[in-house]
């Protein structure tokens, strides 16, 4: 009984699509009429006209919650581009707000059909689900008193006299360790960024290390007194999260990332968010694997 | 549990550090705490208000905003604690005398947080010495400032000895927030190294960290019984 319920829905939607399919075609000019390989991802979204997006809620720049209850940043115009090209308008998109620890949980219970959340490529979470892209490579970066021009990379800590500030416990702050000279006297913890902000702006450290999207968040809250170097020494490719067995859906993001890298839909995204603090990058060569 | 072997380095010396804070902090806190105590049992009620409003303010405010006033406020005065930079105790203390002051703001932060509470167990000590005491000094003619050094606080100290030993006790446990105001290598930030950074197993390093902070406080611990049994022998 179910069985065959189910071939009736299945053959239903078939039918749907070959008349669906009738009337579309392939241009790219977004909005609806967009039709895909019935039973892939990409052609349920894009029926459905509804796509739930996860993103951070609480990183400047990338994703961050405004007063209007939407988030904005790169991230998220990334994550409206892959909409449009499914054929959802911006309105329709059901943004959801996926924390670090989460972001494998929510794809793999399906809570989210895509992750764009300044999410690291990595073999331990391919474990578990999928990445295209990477769409940007993040890395640790430095940051420094806008007006101080002593400090050019992370070889400026090897004299020992600059102070630099991370959080404690985190990578950036062991990274950093091979670089300076002695520890005791030129690495500063605490349990936050602000606070090493604050240590920055007053001159008790020279600078503050780690990724550079978060540094970007405070020189863009403060441009007239910090300033980041733009040269990150260690690499974090930034992924879009999708489930771990979608290869056609995947397949589909990393053709729009391509696509969007080539007509200029990137470096707008990217101009229209982060760009006030930071050059736009070079869409790095998406990974199919 | 091969850890505490393995990283016995890195447990020592954030042991070492922490003793340091502890040390310093501890000495600082008992001159301050008894100048406190004397200003709060004083005849010139300025003074008494002076030594109430310290112990109102720094009693009641949780240490890690003290610490944050300490690590951000001072500073911000211009202040970057080198008055610490003591000669002859910067040679033993190495990270007195560096360029990083936020050794020196945590120890200022955890002495004057552990001040008000020194204070108050002196001061239970002082309501304890027999008030005929201070009377009768007095009646020698004794000036309030010989009267404290030589007939009441002598007194006192001995009364107050075993409250006063939980003021540092606590104060040691205390300085394991120094791990999140800028000072490196403390067996707090010991803690935050291996687990967080390196990701070894939480238990067998809290075990380590456990045992650092035991080995300052069970001997202190023991001492004080041993002060108290002395004591209630000398009273029988």
């Amino acid at each position: 009984m179910s069985l065959k319920r189910i071939a009736a829905v299945v053959l239903t939607g078939a039918l749907a699509l070959t008349g669906a399919a009738c009337g579309g075609d392939s241009d790219n000019s977004g909005g609806t009429g967009k039709t895909f390989e019935a039973g892939t991802t990409m052609d349920r979204l894009s029926k459905a006209q509804k796509i739930i997006i996860g993103t951070k809620f609480d990183q400047p720049l990338f994703g961050l919650k405004g007063l209007d209850g939407k988030p904005a940043g790169f991230d998220v115009e990334i994550g409206k581009i892959i909409a449009s090209e499914l054929g959802i308008p911006a309105d329709k998109i059901e943004w959801t707000e996926t924390k670090s620890a989460v972001r494998e949980e929510y794809i793999e219970q399906g809570k989210a059909d895509i992750v764009v959340a300044t999410y690291t490529i990595n073999d331990t979470r391919k474990q578990r689900i999928a990445f295209a892209g990477p769409y940007y490579v993040a890395g640790q970066d430095i940051m420094v008193r806008k007006d101080d021009a002593s400090i050019t990379g992370p070889d400026s800590f090897k004299d020992g006299t600059k102070k630099v500030c991370s959080v404690t416990g985190s990578t950036p702050a062991k990274k950093i360790e091979e670089y300076v000279k002695d520890k005791t006297t030129q690495i500063v913890l605490f349990g936050g960024y602000a606070q090493c902000v604050e240590a920055l702006k007053t001159s008790q450290v020279d600078a503050v290390t780690t990724d550079n999207v978060i540094l970007l968040g405070f020189v863009d809250q403060d441009p007239n007194a910090l300033k980041i170097l733009g040269a990150p020494f260690t690499q974090e490719p930034y992924g879009i999260g999708v489930k771990k067995d979608d290869t056609k859906f995947r397949a589909f993001i990393n053709d729009t990332l391509e696509k969007i890298y080539a007509d200029g839909r990137y470096a707008k995204a990217w101009s229209d968010t982060v760009g006030d603090v930071a050059p736009a990058p070079t869409g790095p060569a998406v990974n199919r694997y | 549990m091969g850890i505490l072997i393995d990283r016995f380095d890195t447990f020592a010396s954030g042991f070492w550090v922490t003793l340091q804070i502890c040390f310093l902090a501890g000495v600082g806190a008992l001159i301050i705490g008894t100048v406190v105590a004397v200003m709060r049992i004083s005849p010139l009620p300025p003074l008494r208000a002076v030594g109430t409003a310290y112990v109102t303010l720094f009693r009641n405010v949780p240490l890690t905003v003290v610490s944050f006033f300490a690590a951000f406020g001072l500073p911000q005065l211009g202040s970057s604690a080198n008055f610490l930079k003591v000669p002859v105790l910067d040679a033993i203390f190495s990270r007195l005398a560096i360029d990083l002051p936020y050794f020196r703001f945590f120890i200022i932060a955890l002495g004057f947080y552990t001040g008000a509470f020194v204070c108050e167990a002196l001061r239970s000590g002082v309501n304890a010495v027999s008030p005929g005491q201070a009377e009768a000094a007095r009646s020698l003619g004794l000036t309030f400032t010989q009267n404290v050094r030589y007939v009441v606080l002598p007194q006192a100290w001995k009364f107050a000895i075993v409250p006063l030993g939980s003021v540092i006790i606590a104060m040691i446990k205390n300085s394991a927030l120094s791990g999140f105001f800028g000072v490196s290598g403390s067996l707090s930030d010991a803690m935050n190294t291996l687990t967080s950074q390196e990701g070894l197993p939480l238990i067998p390093v809290f075990i380590g960290i456990s045992i650092g902070y035991l080995i300052m406080t069970v001997p202190l611990g023991i001492l004080l019984d041993q002060v108290e049994k002395r004591r209630a022998g000398a009273a029988r």
